[in-house]
């Protein structure tokens, strides 16, 4: 069994209208210094494999398929052995 | 004397102008927008901060309205008495903005949930629902995805012990039951107001309840209660 991390990033010439949006908050709030705040997605589950290829495999397919949108996102994620 | 009413615009209000028709058209108040990069409040006695989406929800619910310019203001406006009334995604701009307890979640049912339910008021003696008397329960309508309202044992035991909870989903006949609960907010808290008694934030909306064409009037009690007793 593996634990997986996930992180799933906007491409960086895609806009991220929430980012923005939380940046005119920063600014509001008088923090001028903050600039291109990005809001991604983190995802934590369990994958339960004996291999860690195995385990490889699913976590791409499920990125690949549901967690993230090839088109305007990039995933990247570590597995760590749960004993 | 009648009291001015403020609507403040936040990009992505969507029931400004439904809050200013009920007032202008329904009550012949004097009632104004105030854009919410403004900072004055332009002598407004009461201030409604309207549902919506503001920022498109991003990141929480209210969480940047509630530095908007315009709010410094008005959480001075309350913090020396003045009155504020936020409906839907203006409790929940109240709350990020600390001037009323506890936090809102995403509702149980994980949908959005837009239907007409009952209030019963719990607390007749503000200035927001004196003229409720005699109302077993309020049918006023909800639109909300996330009114699911939370606060910890501590704040809930102040809220009760300062009759702060004014208003609780209930059944037509008043009884509070989990399946009058549209949200799963706790304690079945639909409304709720600060200890000094003059900022009130509630989900639903009585704008959308204050005119007979709709078909229900109820919400219009809680406006005409305001007018009545803002001056007494």
């Amino acid at each position: 069994m593996f634990k997986a991390k996930v992180l799933i990033k906007r491409r960086k010439t895609i806009l991220d209208p929430q980012g923005k949006a939380v940046e005119i908050g920063a600014k509001h709030l008088g923090l001028i210094n903050i600039k291109n705040t990005r809001i991604d997605k983190y995802i934590e589950f369990n994958v339960d494999t004996k291999s860690k290829k195995a385990a490889e495999d699913e976590v791409n397919d499920y990125c690949k398929k549901l967690l993230a949108n090839p088109i305007m996102e990039d995933y990247e994620f570590t597995l760590e052995e749960i004993k | 004397m009648k009291p001015k009413f403020g609507v403040v615009v936040f990009p992505g209000s969507n029931c400004d102008h439904d809050t200013y028709y009920v007032l202008k058209n329904i009550f012949d108040l004097d009632v104004i927008f105030l854009w919410h990069k403004q900072s004055s409040l332009e002598n407004c006695d009461v201030i409604i901060l309207p549902g919506g989406f503001s920022y498109g929800d991003y990141l929480r619910t209210g969480a940047i309205a509630r530095f908007s310019p315009i709010m410094n203001e008005v959480i001075r406006f309350a913090n020396n008495g003045g009155y504020v009334l936020g409906i839907c995604n203006g409790f929940q701009i109240l709350l990020e903005a600390s001037l009323l307890p506890g936090i809102m979640i995403r509702n149980e049912s994980l949908n959005f949930v837009c239907k007409d339910i009952y209030l019963k008021t719990e607390n007749k003696q503000t200035v927001f629902t004196k003229g409720i008397n005699g109302k077993t329960a309020l049918k006023v309508p909800i639109a909300h995805g996330e009114g699911n309202y939370f606060a910890d044992e501590y704040t809930l035991r102040e809220l009760e012990a300062n009759n702060q909870i004014v208003f609780r989903y209930s059944e037509r006949d008043g009884s509070i039951t989990s399946s009058a609960n549209p949200n799963g907010s706790v304690k079945n808290i639909a409304g709720i107001i600060n200890k000094s008694g003059n900022v009130l934030g509630m989900m639903p909306h009585p704008e959308r309840s204050s005119d007979s064409v709709l078909g229900k009037t109820d919400g219009s009690l809680i406006f005409k209660s305001l007018v009545n007793n803002i001056f007494n």
